[in-house]
């Protein structure tokens, strides 16, 4: 960055980037269009007698709509001739700084809005930072503070925003985790009355088995019915998470987005008798043997899945 | 099990049609399933208005009655279906048999067609299948979750503890595929005709999941095969020599899964195949030493060992042994798979497998061993399932 291009944009700070008037008063339809499409079903901005027994009395616009009442629209910003904003604008531009996010906004209130107030803003331009290196790419962030007022002069409340305007292609090389799309989730275990018990506990770390109420044998996976006894009642003890590998596998092919490859799935003998399949984890894939000693760990995978993964006791 | 299996020689095979066998059949899969079973009738010498009963698997998608409304079959006395995938292709045989012995129907249609190749892919297993909150999804909710998702890799469970039980090795597992790769190279139907491999090819493919190699797991073909079933009196008015069902069985073992039965005391066997094994050998009178060939269920090498122990071929483990002796190969005592099995002719859940023991019996294989009199002919693994002994009419 240049000094002279720092200094010929520090000369806009401070600078009052002229007044604007809305489009329109506040009114009901773009009331509407705003609260539907946010999913706002507050009563007191569209039902006019709910919101005369309310505190306010008669409806309001919702707060946080403020800067949509003085918005340029769809125009296009003037080469020039236009405000001191404008002419900022076109000089990031014209240095290459073509792309924009929006990236804070903060707004105050000093009353509600009714239907019929009719709003003017001052735009004031706050501060431009120095040149930064952002994921996105080199830029200035750009702040303006903007009073908002009625066309009678009667303050309502300011709102600071915050801008960064960067050069396209100049963010952080290329992550293969920003390129690719989210990692989709694990498929989904069938959740019914007979193993639902067992996931719901995974959920909380613990590693249950399912035991006859009645003759207290062990099973895995879950069942209704008993076929020791004959008994349909059951309950749960929680294993202690000690095992062996009975048998496992390592996967290459198909290779599904939620998994990583090779993938190492054992069936583990718990101490207590029963076996379960589970990931193996804690060890290269070649690493894994039948009757090696495992010990539980557990895998947060998303927010409605966990699971038991079982890795090497280290001797 | 009972002990009174009356269809010992009860029934009879008179009729064997299949389309091509191909990756991209480029026709409906209806179409494959018609076609299969228009050759099949005609084979038969028969009329498809003599056809009054159909069975098929559950797993199949073209209804019999889409089918007996292409062929002008007409009425249908008699429909059923057989579920459990690949555990199906004897069973619907044997339904057949038990229909025309019941008098229900007289002519029975047994069919199995699809497009898992060029259609839905069947080695995709229960990946994007949605899961209902019924038992039958609800088994998955086990093996889905931590990445067992195929069919492959819940047969590869299965292979990791029958190796370590037994010191079989992944090249005892390759020799299957070898025989069946040699047997396909020699019959023109094979997708693999005329592509034989060796040990090192097999050794050398990329890994699907250990312990199997891509050359472990059969094909995913298109194509549809159908058997025509009869009584053997009305057989031996038809125009082919009958090829007679000298028994047929059905078997789910204790503590049956759909292809994860690991809470057995002993995982590495197949109870299902051992209760089957006690029923035909029961029926029939007959034994391991009767057979003269044989056509192994072969979705997956290593399944092909604990089958030959379950029906007494050889000791429990001992198949690696049976097999490194070359009992296996034409020539061998018990060759199998003549047809390439479906590593190498095609992958029909079974039913190309019948078709072959069928020519078997009739001498008319591209591999055909000499003197055959009988064959045993098994279904899916892992699974309930099913075999057949066919043998001569007498």
């Amino acid at each position: 960055m240049s000094i002279d291009f720092y200094d010929q944009i520090q000369k806009f700070v401070g600078l009052e980037a002229g007044t604007q008037d809305g489009h329109d008063e506040v009114n009901q339809a773009m009331i509407r269009h705003w609260v539907e499409a946010m999913g706002d079903e507050n009563p007191v901005y569209v039902d006019a007698q709910l919101a005369a027994e309310s505190i306010h009395g008669e409806r309001i616009a919702p707060p946080v709509m403020l800067q949509a009442w003085v918005m340029r629209g769809l125009k296009h910003r003037p080469e020039s001739g236009g405000s001191p904003q404008d002419d900022l604008m076109n000089v990031l531009d014209g240095a290459g700084f073509t792309s924009v996010v929006a990236t804070n906004c903060e707004q105050e209130y000093d009353r509600m809005l009714h239907l019929g107030d009719h709003l003017r803003t001052r735009t004031i331009i706050d501060s431009i930072s120095d040149e930064k290196q952002t994921a996105l790419g080199t830029g200035h962030f750009l702040t303006t503070r903007v009073e908002y007022e009625t066309l009678e002069g009667e303050p309502v409340g300011r709102m600071l925003f915050r801008i960064l305007k960067f050069k396209p292609g100049t963010g952080r090389s290329v992550s293969t985790e920003e390129e690719s799309p989210p990692r989709p989730l694990r498929p989904r275990p069938a959740l019914n009355r007979d193993n639902q018990f067992w996931f719901e506990a995974a959920k909380e770390h613990r590693l249950v088995i399912q035991k006859c109420s009645d003759c207290g044998v062990l099973r895995h996976p879950p069942r209704p019915r008993c076929d020791k006894c004959g008994s349909y009642e059951h309950g749960a003890v929680e294993a202690s998470g000690k095992g062996t590998i009975y048998s496992f596998v390592v996967i290459h092919y198909p290779q599904v987005p939620s998994f990583d490859y090779p993938l190492p799935v054992g069936l583990i003998a718990l101490e207590e008798g029963t076996r379960l399949v589970a990931d193996l984890t804690g060890a290269e894939a070649s690493e894994f043997k039948i009757d090696m000693p495992v010990i539980l760990e557990w895998q947060d995978l998303d927010p409605d899945l966990t699971l038991p993964a079982f890795r090497p006791v280290k001797l | 099990m009972s002990e009174q299996n009356r269809l010992k020689d009860a029934g009879a095979i008179v009729g064997i049609g299949a389309t091509e066998f191909s990756k991209e059949s480029g026709r409906s899969d209806l179409q494959l399933a018609i076609e299969a079973c228009e050759a099949a009738i005609f084979e038969a010498g028969l009329e498809p208005s003599q056809i009054d009963g159909m069975v098929t698997f559950t797993a199949e998608t073209n209804p019999e009655i889409e089918i007996a409304k292409n062929l002008s079959i007409g009425e249908l006395s008699f429909f059923s279906r057989i579920h459990h995938g690949g555990g199906a292709a004897c069973g619907t045989i044997q339904q057949a048999v038990m229909a025309v012995n019941a008098g229900v129907a007289d002519y029975v249609v047994c069919y199995r067609a699809f497009n898992e190749r060029s259609g839905h892919r069947f080695g995709t297993g229960v990946q994007d299948r949605p899961m209902a909150a019924n038992a039958e999804s609800a088994h998955f909710a086990w093996y889905a979750p931590p990445g067992l998702l195929t069919p492959a890799q819940w047969v590869a469970m299965f292979a990791t503890r029958y190796m370590h039980e037994y010191g079989a090795t992944s090249e005892d597992f390759g020799r299957i595929a070898v025989a069946d790769r040699r047997h396909a190279a020699n019959n023109p139907k094979a997708w693999f005709y005329n592509q034989p491999i060796t040990l090192e090819d097999h050794q050398n493919s990329r890994w699907i999941v250990e312990p199997l190699h891509l050359l472990d797991c059969c094909q995913e073909s298109d194509g549809g095969q159908a058997i025509v079933v009869t009584t053997p009196e009305r057989a031996r008015d038809l125009k082919q020599t009958p090829v007679i069902v000298r028994a047929s069985a059905q078997g789910a073992g204790t503590d049956q899964e759909m292809m994860t039965s690991y809470y057995r005391q002993e995982m590495a066997a197949l109870p299902e195949m051992g209760l089957i094994a006690r029923q035909l050998w029961n029926t029939t009178g007959l034994g391991p030493r009767d057979m003269q060939a044989a056509i192994i269920y072969d979705h997956f090498t290593p399944l092909a060992l604990p089958q030959l122990e379950e029906f007494g071929f050889c000791g429990r483990g001992e198949a690696k042994d049976f097999i490194r002796d070359g009992n296996i190969e034409l020539g061998g005592n018990l060759p199998i798979n003549t047809n390439g099995g479906q590593l190498g002719e095609a992958y029909i859940h079974g039913m190309n497998g019948v078709a072959e023991g069928v020519r078997l019996v009739r001498g008319t294989s591209t591999n055909q061993p000499p003197d055959v009199e009988n064959v045993l002919v098994t279904a899916g693994t892992m699974v309930p399932t099913s075999a057949l002994i066919l043998g001569k009419d007498s």
